[in-house]
């Protein structure tokens, strides 16, 4: 997986709550088998005027250039700003994988859904909370600077203003590690194999119905 | 001992490692794959040479993306190609992992939410997963179930585990009994739109209460199925005699030599009298009535009786943007009676409610009458290939047929649109599903969640009408 340390550059200001994951990535893309290239069809239905085709060259497609990330100064963003319940709805890690591939790194609201939220430290996307006041702040700043860019430091756990005035945000300890050091987490589970054999060892004798029966 | 929530009971007894940390690895007992979120899993499975840890924990079968007409000539004849590599991959995927699999024209497919409970491999006190949010469902038998991403997919086919974190307590109680022509998405509905569509962030929901003891199993697979809706990725409800009844005879279910133990392990799967929750939410039954979502949200729902709100009337600012916001989406005026709304299509089925109950509940009200002439369409899609045969056994589908309903193949089909059943933009449509998002049910398509019997009741009037109104007539 990507790491993820200190990540500085452009943020987006995306002012509006509940943005769901069919919003995000709609359900045409994600037909794809694979993991990446979903970054031109990522908020395809407020991108774009016409209605997206999954192997379509979006190059041509007429833009809504009222949309934030059509917006010359906000090109080559990779914080996004957003409100309240981002990422709710749907499971689907493309959500993610989108936002990823379009080169967004982070992801600020006030609060997130949980499986997106969950969802992106699996991809070395880092999702921060942060309160209304502070979310509120941030995208007056952003809207009056041209060039508005703000400086995420995990290790520290802090966003910075290019005022110098710092946010701290909470993460949890693991995830952090994780994403710092870009660790897999499979590999990690893997590590307490012994554990889980113990587990079912013991399962077995309780709920021995749970063993064996698909077939 | 201090006493549990039914959630903190299917924690402890899943519980493999507890970290330092707060995070802990829980053991995952079934995992329910489909094609659109495990091509990726099984592809880093075998990028990474590693291999599924329990076969058997695993059941597979196609349902997003599949047809929902005639399908006789199986996967080689999706029309749409991406689809056919999907399914395929699904297929194919299954074949070489070794995983059982009902694949598109075994009468066993359907919906994930459905197949699993129908099969027992949904079980009481099981943690079930699935790349999938509604996974939800599953609680509804007091099982711990709730959806992943494909990473956590991947994790648990290689690993048998999930790296978790406890989640809050939550209960949701409705007290005393529904009145007639209210159901179980009618109550779901009422409580998101008292407690919105982040309520349950961070939470497990158990609905308890005597009104949720007096609903089917059908009807908690609904209630539990929208949670996901509510902000929590897990619904509960706690396990009893009808719970237990359920699962006499089913596939997987536990054999007979194995049937009274796991009766009785079950019966202690009930939060403990004086367990404490994190937050509780009062509601009472006779506060609710047919329920339809105006917006694009599913805590946008009033009674059918109300009118579409007025942005005017808001005094938060952002409730009122996002109110004017989804009005000009719908195409809706503030202060329109619910009822005034014309449809252009109508949807029955989706893992909320594609169940036989459901099907004999819309079956009942179009019995008899025929669908409106503005009507452009009103589909039937059974949640699996065994509803649609006990259907078809009780004569339903001829009742659907007659009244000019269309009777399709399983599938999820128009819930989210990824196969041909699609709405055009700016058509409105009742649909017994689960998300009103804007262009779910196809670009610029225009969603309001409500139960069968309402949605049947809109087939045949050709607009929103109090379904107990037809019922008494
Ligand atoms: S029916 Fe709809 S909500 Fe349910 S699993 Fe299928 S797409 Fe998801």
């Amino acid at each position: 997986m990507k790491n993820f340390t200190k990540v500085t550059g452009i943020a987006a200001p995306l002012d509006r709550a509940n943005v769901d994951t069919d919003m995000i990535i709609p359900k045409q893309f994600l037909k794809s088998i694979k993991r990446s290239g979903f970054g031109p069809n990522l908020f395809d239905e407020l991108r774009y005027l016409d209605e997206g085709q999954p192997d379509q060259d979006c190059a041509g497609r007429p833009l809504n250039t009222e949309f934030v990330l059509n917006q010359d100064r906000y090109q080559g963003a990779a914080v996004l700003l957003a409100r309240k319940n981002f990422g709710c709805g749907s499971s689907r890690e493309h959500a993610p994988w989108a936002l990823d591939d379009f080169g967004i790194r982070c992801v600020i609201a006030p609060s997130f859904a949980d499986i997106f939220y969950n969802n992106c430290f699996k991809n070395g996307l880092l999702p921060i909370i942060l309160n209304d006041e502070q979310v509120d702040q941030l995208f007056c700043e952003v809207e009056a600077v041209e060039g508005y860019q703000l400086t995420i430091d995990l290790e520290k756990q802090v966003v910075v203003t290019p005022s110098g005035a710092e946010m701290e945000f909470e993460v949890d300890s693991f995830r952090k590690h994780c994403l710092l050091n870009g660790l897999d987490d499979i590999g990690l589970t893997l590590q307490n194999s012994a554990d889980i054999k113990d587990y079912e060892t013991r399962r077995r004798q309780e709920a021995p119905w749970l063993f064996d029966a698909i077939k | 001992m201090a006493s549990k929530t039914l959630y903190d009971k299917l924690w402890d007894q899943h519980l493999v490692r507890q970290n330092e940390d707060g995070s802990a690895l829980i053991y995952i007992d079934r995992q329910i794959l489909h094609e659109v979120t495990s091509p990726q899993a099984f592809e880093g499975l075998r990028l990474a040479g590693r291999k599924l840890w329990r076969i058997d924990a695993n059941l597979a079968t196609p349902d997003h993306n599949v047809p929902t007409t005639e399908r006789a000539g199986g996967v080689g004849l999706i029309v749409d190609p991406v689809s056919r590599i999907q399914v395929q991959t699904l297929d194919d995927n299954c074949d070489d992992f070794g995983v059982v699999e009902f694949k598109m024209n075994d009468t066993r497919q359907g919906i994930v939410h459905v197949v699993g409970p129908e099969q027992g491999m949904t079980l009481p006190g099981s943690t079930v997963v699935c790349g999938d949010s509604h996974t939800s469902t599953h609680g509804a038998f007091g099982a711990l179930a709730h959806g992943i991403g494909t990473s956590e997919v991947e994790h648990v086919m290689a690993t048998q585990c999930l790296i978790a974190k406890k989640m809050k307590n939550m209960l949701v109680r409705v007290d005393g009994l529904l009145g007639v022509g209210v159901t179980a998405k009618d109550v779901v509905l009422h409580i998101i739109g008292v407690i919105g569509t982040a309520g349950g962030n961070g939470c497990a929901i158990e609905f308890g209460g005597e009104a949720i003891r007096s609903i089917s199993m059908e009807g908690r697979m609904t209630i539990c199925n929208m949670a996901i809706e509510a902000g929590a990725r897990v619904g509960l409800v706690a396990v009893d005699q009808t719970t237990i009844d359920y699962f006499k005879g089913r596939p997987f279910s536990p054999t007979e030599a194995q049937w009274d133990a796991a009766a009785t392990a079950w019966k202690g799967l009930v939060s403990d009298d004086d367990a404490e929750f994190d937050t509780v939410v009062v509601i009472k039954a006779e506060d609710i009535i047919p329920q339809v979502t105006w917006g694009t949200s599913p805590e946008m729902v009033v009674d059918v009786t109300a009118t579409v709100p007025n942005p005017e009337k808001e005094s938060d600012p952002t409730k009122a943007d996002g109110i004017r916001r989804a009005l000009q989406y719908m195409g809706l005026n503030a202060d329109q009676k619910i009822t005034d709304i014309q449809l252009d299509r109508v949807f029955i089925g989706s893992c909320t409610n594609s169940r036989i109950e459901d099907l004999r509940a819309a079956a009942d009200v179009v019995k008899g009458r025929q669908v409106a002439s503005t009507i452009k369409q009103a589909l039937v899609v059974p949640g699996s290939g065994l509803v649609k045969a006990q259907a078809e056994k009780e004569g339903l589908d001829k009742i659907f047929v007659e009244a000019g309903l269309e009777w399709r193949e399983p599938g999820c089909s128009m819930c989210l649109a990824m196969n041909p059943d699609k709405l055009g933009s700016g058509e409105h449509c009742a649909s017994t599903s689960n998300r009103n998002f804007e262009g779910r049910q196809g670009f610029g398509g225009r969603t309001h969640l409500v139960s069968p019997a309402m949605a049947a009741a809109a087939a045949v009037t050709g607009h929103f009408v109090d379904v107990r109104e037809l019922m008494s007539s």
